[in-house]
C-alpha cells in the first residue's frame, strides 16, 4: 500500500544527475514527499515540519557524491537524521532507594496492564528485584482482577484487593505494604483516561504527588495516528514522563507516533512491546523503527521472526545442503512452509526492504499464497524418492503428478525449473557475501537496484551479526549461526527460492505472459 | 469539567471571529497589498487609518459587538452553554473531544483564507490539515480535489471553506452511516461477533450494545466469553452481563473459543435468545494464527447454521492512523466483517481514518462509542460528525 520513498524520489530527482550539488530547490522538490511518506506513517504533523526544516539544513549545499544517486543521498540523510532523533543514549530503567515506585499511565486499551506484568517479571528475573504491582484502575470491570491474574501468571506478587478503595488510598497501601515487607519496587498500574479529561487527570496527579515514582512511564499504543502529539503532551504536562512505552510494535503500523512523541515531550523511549507473551518486551532501536517509518522495509525483524519460526535442526540440515548446494524438493517443501508460518507471502514483502510496493505485481503475476499452496500440492503428490531426486521425474511420471495434485504438467515443469533456479542460486550463495547476494537480488528485481544498494550500505553488516547474535543469544539453542553462509539473511533463502527466483520468469518470457492471460 | 472547557473555548472562537471580522470585515479587499514595498514608512499610519475604519464599520453593523464580558454576560453564557451541552447529549460531548482540535485545525483555516486567494500554496496546506486529522493523504487529497472544483483562484471565506469540506466529509460518510439492522431468524438468535486488535474496547461495546438492544428492542440477549486468553476478560464481561441482565455463556480460561461460541449459540437457541454477541480476543491483523483462530469460530459456527454470524463486527480505536486500513482490509478478507463501531471518540483524537475507511471498503458504521457509561454508545451522524471535524458547530 505504501509506494517506496525512494521510488518516488527517484522521480523526482531524475533531472538532476550529473550536478554537483544539492541546491535548495532539489530539496525542496523532495521535501513534499518525504512529508506525505512520513504522514502515511502517522507522524504527526508539526513534527513532520520541524523535520523537513532540519532535512533542508543539513542537505542544501551537500555535494553529490559520485555514483550515489541524490534521491539515496537524500534518503540516507533522512535516515540518519530519523535515527537521531529517535536514538538517546543507554535510557535504563532508574531506581530509587527502595521502594523505587513506577507509575504507569496512558489512554485507554494501550496495554498498560500487560505492559506493568512485562516489565515487573522483567525486572524480577533479571535484576533479582523484589516487585509488588498494585492495580489503581478502580473503573474498568475486571481491571484489578486482570492484575491479580497476571501477577499469578507471572509469579510477581500483587497488593490485595480491597473493594470500595480510591487510587489515591490504594497508592498509600501499595508504598505501606511495600516498605513493610522489603520490596525494592512498586509498580503502579492506572486506569485507561482520556488527555481531555481533566477529573481523571486531576487523579493521576494526585496519585504521582502521593508516590513519588521514579520512572513515570507513558503506555502508548505503536498504531496511535495523529493523536499521539496531543496524547503525549497532555501527559507530559500533567505528570512529567520519565519515558515511553510503546505497544503493539509486533503489528504492521509504522510506528510514526514513537517519532511524533519523542519529538515533543523529549523523553525516550525505553522500551516496546512484541508480543502478547510475557518475556516479549524488548528496549528500543532506533534505526529499525526509522527504517520501518521510512517504508524501508525491516530486515532485522524478518531476521527474528524467521529465526523464532524456523525450526533449529532444520536449519542446521540445510545449512549443510546449501553448503554442498544440494536442494531436493523437501527442502522446498520446508522452505514454503515455513514462510506461510511467517505469515505468508505478504507479510515477508512488506518486511523486506524494497519489495513493500511489490505486492502488487506479486499478485498480478497470479504469486499469491493460494500459488504456494499448488505447488506444495504437487510435491505431496510426489514419492518420496522423486523428492529426494528432482531429476528422476520424467514425463511419465510427470503426467502422474499432475493428476494427483489437480495441476497441469505444466505446472510441474515450472515447479522444476525453479528448483533448478535454486540450486544454481545455493552454488552461487556460496560463493559471495551479503554485498554480492545484495547485487544478484538486484539483478533479480530489476528497478529496484537503487534502493537495495542503498540498504546494503546503510545496513551495516557487523551491526547485523551483532543483532543476530544478540538473538541467538536469548535463543540459545540455534548454536553456531546456521545462517551464517547465507549472509545471515535466512528469509532471503526461503525467498530466492520459489518467489523471487521465479519472477522474472513471471512476465518475462512469451510462454509465461499467455499463461497469465490464460488466468 | 469537560463543558467548561468548550464554554472557554467557544468563547475563544466567537472572540477570535469578531476580532476578525473587525480588522478583516468580509468584501473589504485586501488590506496588505496596499502597502506598498517601497515605502514602508507608511506602516503606522496605514495601521493607524485601519484602526480608525474598524470603528465605523463596528458602527455601521446592525449587531453591536460586545468587547468585554460583564460578569452577569458570562453566567449567562454559561448557563446557555451548559445547556446545550445537556440537551446535545453524546454530539455536544463528541464536540467538545473534537473542538480542542478543532480549533488548532480552524486556526489553521483562518490563516489560510485570509491570506489570499485560493491557489495551490492553500489547497496544499489544506490537505496536509486534513491529513493531521487522521483522514490519510489519499482522502485528503481527494476531499481537497472536490472542494477545489470551481473554487479555484476565487477569493473564498473561511466559512465557505468549512461548509464545503464538511459537505465533502458528509457526503463520503453518508453511505455507511448505518444502524444495526437486526432481523432474529425464526430459528435461533442473531448472533454477532465481535472482533478487533488489542484494546480497541470490544468487551466494552458488547456491554453498551446488550443495553442498547435490550433498551431501545426489549430484546433477550445473551454473551459468549470467546476470550478466553486475556487475564480476567471473562470477569469483565460478567460485570457487564450482570449489569445489563444479560445471560453469559463462559468455560475456562484457554478454552477454545470456537467451543464457547458453538455452545453459546445452542443455548441461546434453546433459551429463546434473540441475539446472541460474541466476544472474542484482541488479535493483531499480522498475527496469521490468530487470524485464522478467528476464522474458525466462524467455521465451527457455520456447522449449526449456514447463515451464522450474521453480522460481523471490527471494533476500532478512533486513536488508531493509517494502520486502520491495514486493520479493516485483513479483517474484511479473514472474516468479512460486515460493520464497524468506533470507539473512544469523546477523546482528543479525531477519527478521520473513518472517512478514508468509507471511501475506500464502504463498510457501514454502526455506532460510535462516546464514554465509559453502559448509555455512552451512539448512531453515528456524519453530517454532524464532519461539521465537527473542520470546526463548524451542529
Amino acid at each position: 500500500m505504501f509506494d517506496s520513498l525512494s521510488e518516488k524520489l527517484g522521480g523526482v530527482f531524475s533531472k538532476l544527475r550529473g550536478k554537483g550539488s544539492l541546491s535548495e530547490n532539489d530539496v525542496m522538490a523532495v521535501s513534499r514527499e518525504i512529508r506525505i511518506a512520513l504522514l502515511e506513517a502517522d507522524v504527526a504533523l508539526p513534527v513532520v515540519k520541524d523535520f523537513i526544516a532540519q532535512i533542508k539544513d543539513k542537505a542544501v549545499g551537500q555535494d553529490v557524491i559520485r555514483g550515489v544517486n541524490p534521491a539515496q543521498q537524500v534518503i540516507k540523510i533522512v535516515h540518519d537524521e530519523l535515527v537521531n532523533m529517535l536514538g538517546s543514549e543507554a535510557d535504563e530503567l532508574k531506581f530509587s532507594s527502595p521502594p523505587s515506585v513506577y507509575l504507569m499511565v496512558g489512554l485507554q486499551g494501550s496495554g498498560k496492564t500487560t505492559s506493568t506484568a512485562k516489565i515487573a517479571r522483567m525486572l524480577s528475573e533479571k535484576q533479582k528485584k523484589k516487585v509488588l504491582m498494585a492495580s489503581l484502575d478502580v473503573y474498568r470491570p475486571a481491571a484489578q482482577e486482570q492484575l491479580a491474574q497476571l501477577g499469578e501468571q507471572t509469579g510477581v506478587a500483587t497488593l490485595d484487593i480491597v473493594e470500595g478503595q480510591k487510587p489515591v488510598d490504594i497508592t498509600k497501601r501499595a508504598l505501606d505494604t511495600a516498605r513493610k515487607e522489603g520490596y525494592d519496587l512498586v509498580m503502579l498500574d492506572t486506569a485507561g483516561r482520556l488527555s481531555i479529561d481533566e477529573t481523571m487527570m486531576d487523579e493521576v496527579k494526585a496519585v504521582k504527588k502521593a508516590s513519588n515514582p521514579i520512572e513515570t512511564l507513558l503506555v502508548a499504543d505503536a498504531m496511535t495516528g495523529q493523536d499521539a502529539v496531543q496524547t503525549a503532551t497532555a501527559f507530559d504536562e500533567a505528570v512529567g514522563l520519565s519515558g515511553i512505552m510503546l505497544t503493539r510494535v509486533d503489528g504492521d503500523a509504522r510506528g510514526g507516533a514513537a517519532m511524533s512523541m519523542k519529538a515533543v515531550t523529549g523523553k525516550p523511549i525505553k522500551l516496546i512491546g512484541v508480543g502478547e507473551k510475557w518475556d516479549e518486551i524488548e528496549t528500543f532501536h532506533p534505526d529499525r523503527i526509522a527504517g520501518r517509518i521510512l517504508g524501508m522495509g525491516d530486515v532485522v525483524s524478518l531476521v527474528e521472526k524467521a529465526v523464532e519460526t524456523v525450526d533449529a535442526e532444520d536449519a542446521q540440515k540445510m545449512a549443510a545442503k546449501f553448503k554442498k548446494g544440494q536442494f531436493d524438493y523437501n527442502d522446498l517443501l520446508t522452505q514454503m512452509q515455513q514462510m506461510s508460518k511467517m505469515g505468508g507471502m505478504g507479510t515477508m514483502m512488506k518486511m523486506m526492504p524494497g519489495l513493500s510496493g511489490m505486492q502488487d505485481k506479486i499478485a498480478e503475476a497470479g504469486l499469491d499464497d493460494s500459488f504456494v499452496k499448488r505447488q506444495e500440492a504437487i510435491i505431496f503428490s510426489m514419492t518420496k524418492e522423486e523428492r529426494e531426486k528432482p531429476d528422476l521425474l520424467n514425463a511419465k511420471r510427470k503426467k502422474r503428478i499432475a493428476a494427483g495434485s489437480g495441476t497441469s504438467v505444466q505446472d510441474i515443469n515450472k515447479l522444476a525449473k525453479q528448483l533448478k533456479q535454486m540450486q544454481t542460486m545455493m552454488k552461487k550463495m556460496r560463493k559471495m557475501g551479503t554485498g554480492k547476494m545484495m547485487g544478484m537480488m538486484k539483478d533479480l528485481m530489476g528497478g529496484k537496484a537503487d534502493e537495495m544498494e542503498m540498504m546494503a550500505q546503510s545496513m551495516d553488516p557487523d551491526a547485523l551479526a551483532k543483532d543476530m547474535a544478540d538473538i541467538q543469544g536469548s535463543g540459545g539453542a540455534l548454536g553456531p549461526n546456521p545462517f551464517a553462509q547465507g549472509g545471515g539473511l535466512p528469509g532471503l533463502g526461503g525467498l530466492g527460492g520459489p518467489d523471487l527466483g521465479s519472477l522474472p520468469t513471471h512476465g518475462g518470457k512469451k510462454k509465461d505472459r499467455k499463461k497469465k492471460k490464460k488466468r | 469539567m469537560v463543558f467548561w472547557r468548550k464554554k472557554k473555548n467557544a468563547k475563544e472562537q466567537e472572540e477570535q471571529e469578531r476580532e476578525d471580522k473587525i480588522v478583516h470585515p468580509p468584501g473589504e479587499p485586501a488590506i496588505e497589498p496596499s502597502i506598498d514595498e517601497d515605502d514602508p514608512k507608511l506602516d503606522p499610519e496605514t495601521e493607524h487609518e485601519l484602526e480608525e475604519n474598524g470603528s465605523e464599520i463596528i458602527e455601521d453593523l446592525d449587531e453591536t459587538p460586545v468587547p468585554k464580558h460583564t460578569a452577569q454576560d458570562d453566567t449567562k453564557e454559561h448557563e446557555d452553554l451548559s445547556d446545550h451541552s445537556e440537551e446535545g447529549g453524546w454530539l455536544s460531548r463528541l464536540t467538545t473531544g473534537l473542538s480542542k482540535s478543532t480549533n488548532k485545525f480552524t486556526q489553521g483555516l483562518t490563516d489560510l483564507v485570509t491570506k489570499k486567494k485560493l491557489d495551490q500554496d492553500m489547497l496544499d496546506e489544506l490537505e496536509e490539515l486534513l491529513i493531521a486529522a487522521d483522514l490519510g493523504p489519499k482522502t485528503a487529497m481527494k476531499v481537497v480535489e472536490d472542494f477545489s472544483q470551481g473554487r479555484f483562484g476565487k477569493d473564498i471565506s473561511q466559512e465557505e471553506v468549512q461548509e464545503a469540506l464538511a459537505d465533502s466529509i458528509a457526503a463520503i460518510l453518508k453511505p455507511v452511516a448505518l444502524p444495526f439492522n437486526i432481523q432474529k431468524p425464526d430459528n435461533g438468535p442473531f448472533v454477532i461477533l465481535m472482533c478487533g486488535v488489542n484494546g480497541a474496547g470490544k468487551t466494552t461495546t458488547i456491554g453498551k450494545l446488550a443495553q442498547n438492544f435490550k433498551d431501545q428492542y426489549g430484546y433477550k440477549v445473551m454473551m459468549a466469553a470467546g476470550d478466553t486468553f486475556r487475564a480476567a476478560a471473562v470477569e469483565q464481561l460478567e460485570v457487564w452481563s450482570k449489569r445489563t441482565n444479560s445471560t453469559l455463556i463462559k468455560k475456562d480460561v484457554g478454552a477454545d473459543a470456537a467451543s464457547v461460541a458453538f455452545e453459546a449459540y445452542a443455548k441461546a437457541k434453546e433459551e429463546g435468545a434473540d441475539v446472541l454477541l460474541i466476544d472474542t480476543a484482541g488479535r493483531l491483523q499480522n498475527k496469521a494464527n490468530l487470524m485464522e483462530e478467528l476464522a474458525k469460530i466462524i467455521r465451527v459456527l457455520k456447522k449449526q447454521d449456514e447463515s451464522l454470524p450474521h453480522e460481523v463486527v471490527l471494533v476500532l480505536d478512533s486513536t488508531t492512523g493509517q494502520n486502520a486500513f491495514s486493520q479493516l482490509e485483513t479483517f474484511k478478507e479473514m472474516v468479512h466483517v460486515s460493520g464497524l463501531v468506533v470507539t473512544k471518540l469523546d477523546g482528543s483524537a479525531k477519527g478521520g481514518v473513518l472517512i478514508g475507511l468509507a471511501d475506500q471498503f464502504g463498510v457501514p458504521v454502526y455506532a460510535v462509542g462516546v464514554g465509559e457509561a453502559v448509555n455512552d454508545l451512539q448512531p453515528f451522524e456524519p453530517q454532524h460528525y464532519a461539521r465537527s471535524l473542520v470546526g463548524l458547530s451542529g
